[in-house]
């Protein structure tokens, strides 16, 4: 279904403008990182690419439309929202709706929570789990519907070092399974390691779209090179 | 003073005694008033979550009025229905007038705007929380309409509750279409209005009893049920 074809989109609200002229092309087989001071427009772009929110004005196109459509893609959000189930039936209901047989479901399910350590407390309301685990939680139940694209909004924010660890050794294995990622985050040494390629965001414009290693050593907007110097800007 | 003594007295004799009109009144009562509120709960819990979900035009109309017949005074509602079943009325052909059944059609309507208007409330807000993520894992709204019914059922369970507390405490429209026939369509409001005019005090005040005591069971096990089922949220 890729490349995602983003042309000159903008986004408004209430007269201001939070997202003007982005074009961007996602190619598959990368990891892409979305980078941006806070209210860059970082979350506004994943959900636009995710079709939560179409643009207003320009376009955003799939290379080939699956008839499945959504199956194809999954998002983990920056604020994790819970259903009102049991840790398990948060997995499995994505599954439901995407038509997967119950019996398939809670093995897939299981399997997902097993990877984010959360398999012990399976049956426990999802309400009541920390803000990490609720993390993880959202991070298994994308993963269960084994998308093509997976689009991450800072999925180790709230995570514990060891955590961040397996989240971002989970994140190279899907991504080894062949899986588009796009995701943000504000740990610099964590976009280093995982980062094929960079997106910039900047007060609602791309600034940059470059490859990893020359993002890091030699960005080419100013922009860039005062964020990575720790400078104030925004 | 020694009257009123001895009408309680009277009272708890028929109460314990199992009475048996004391108990026929009660167990009609029951007959309308759950037949009124499963039929309003199965129709008002749907109509309250397409509203919440889904947006189609004639939507804000149909909240407003829905919201406006929730204070709709019994009597009205006793009247209009006598209007249509009298035998002159569109639907007097039925014979329903003076029936059980019109006593139920009557608690229908005064209740259905009240588990619609209410359930639509708590579900609009509920799909605010969940909305980005059933979207985002591939559910259609239909899809989404049973999600929050299912997911929002324990506030729900207080929202039929109130619909039944309203449904058996009121008499005027009961009272319209019913007639308070003696053997027939008396219910516990209204022999309670006719006893007590009559200077009956002991059977009105046995009714009263076992009506308060009613709504104090019912409200503990509304609030044990909520109780059990509140998680802590974070
Ligand atoms: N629905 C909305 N209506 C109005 N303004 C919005 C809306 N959603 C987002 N914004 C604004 O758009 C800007 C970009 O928001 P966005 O969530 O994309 O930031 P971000 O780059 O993800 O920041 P952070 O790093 O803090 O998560 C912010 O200033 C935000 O206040
Ligand atoms: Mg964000």
């Amino acid at each position: 279904m890729l490349p995602l074809i983003l042309t000159d989109v903008s986004l408004w609200r209430d007269g201001n403008t939070l997202i003007e002229g982005v074009s961007v092309t996602f190619s598959p087989g990368t990891k892409t990182i979305v980078l941006g001071h806070n209210g860059a427009g970082k979350s506004l772009l994943l959900r636009i690419c995710h079709g939560l929110m179409g643009p207003d004005s320009g376009s955003v196109a799939w290379a080939e439309k699956s008839p499945e459509g959504h199956r194809r893609q999954a998002m983990v959000f920056q604020k994790p929202i819970m259903l009102r189930r049991s840790v398990r039936s948060n997995v499995t209901y994505g599954l439901k709706v995407n038509g997967v047989p119950k019996l398939r479901r809670q093995e897939i399910a299981d399997m997902n929570l097993k990877r984010v350590g959360l398999a012990d407390i399976a049956s426990r309301p999802a309400a009541v789990l920390s803000g990490g685990e609720q993390q993880r939680l959202a991070l298994a139940r994308a993963w269960a519907l084994a998308p093509d694209v997976l689009f991450l909004d800072e999925p180790t924010a709230n995570l514990d070092p060891a955590a961040t660890q397996s989240v971002e050794e989970i994140v190279e294995e899907i991504h080894g399974g062949g899986t588009k990622i796009i995701m943000t985050t504000h740990d610099l040494s964590q976009a280093r390691r995982l980062a094929d390629e960079v997106v910039f965001m900047h007060q609602g414009r791309m600034a940059e779209h470059t490859p990893a290693d020359q993002f890091f050593d030699s960005p080419a907007s100013a922009e860039a090179r005062a964020y990575l110097n720790g400078e104030l800007r925004w | 003073m020694s009257e009123i003594f001895s009408a309680f007295a009277i009272a708890f004799e028929l109460i314990v005694s199992l009475d048996r009109e004391l108990y026929t009144i009660i167990g009609r009562t029951m007959y309308v008033s759950i037949s009124a509120v499963a039929m309003a709960a199965l129709l008002g819990l749907l109509l309250g979550a397409v509203l919440a979900v889904y947006r189609f035009p004639g939507r804000r109309a149909v909240i407003v009025v829905l919201n406006a017949l929730m204070g709709l005074p019994p009597v009205v509602v006793g009247l209009v229905l006598y209007l249509f079943l009298s035998r002159e009325g569109p639907l007097g052909f039925l014979g329903l007038l003076f029936s059980p059944t019109a006593m139920v059609l009557a608690q229908f309507f005064l209740i259905l705007p009240i588990i619609a208007a209410l359930s639509h409330q708590f579900l609009r807000d509920l799909y605010l929380e969940y909305q980005e993520q059933l979207c985002s894992l591939g559910a259609r709204p239909n899809q989404v309409v049973f999600t929050l019914l299912w997911d929002g059922r324990v506030n729900l369970v207080t929202v039929v509750m109130a619909g039944f507390g309203r449904a058996i405490a009121e008499v005027g429209a009961v009272l319209i279409v019913g007639g308070n026939i003696a053997e027939l369509t008396r219910v516990m409001t209204t022999t309670i209005a006719l006893e007590t005019s009559k200077g009956n005090l002991a059977l009105a005040l046995a009714l009263g009893i076992v009506l308060v005591f009613g709504a104090i069971g019912l409200n503990a096990a509304a609030y044990t049920l909520g109780g059990v089922s509140t998680y802590r949220r974070i």
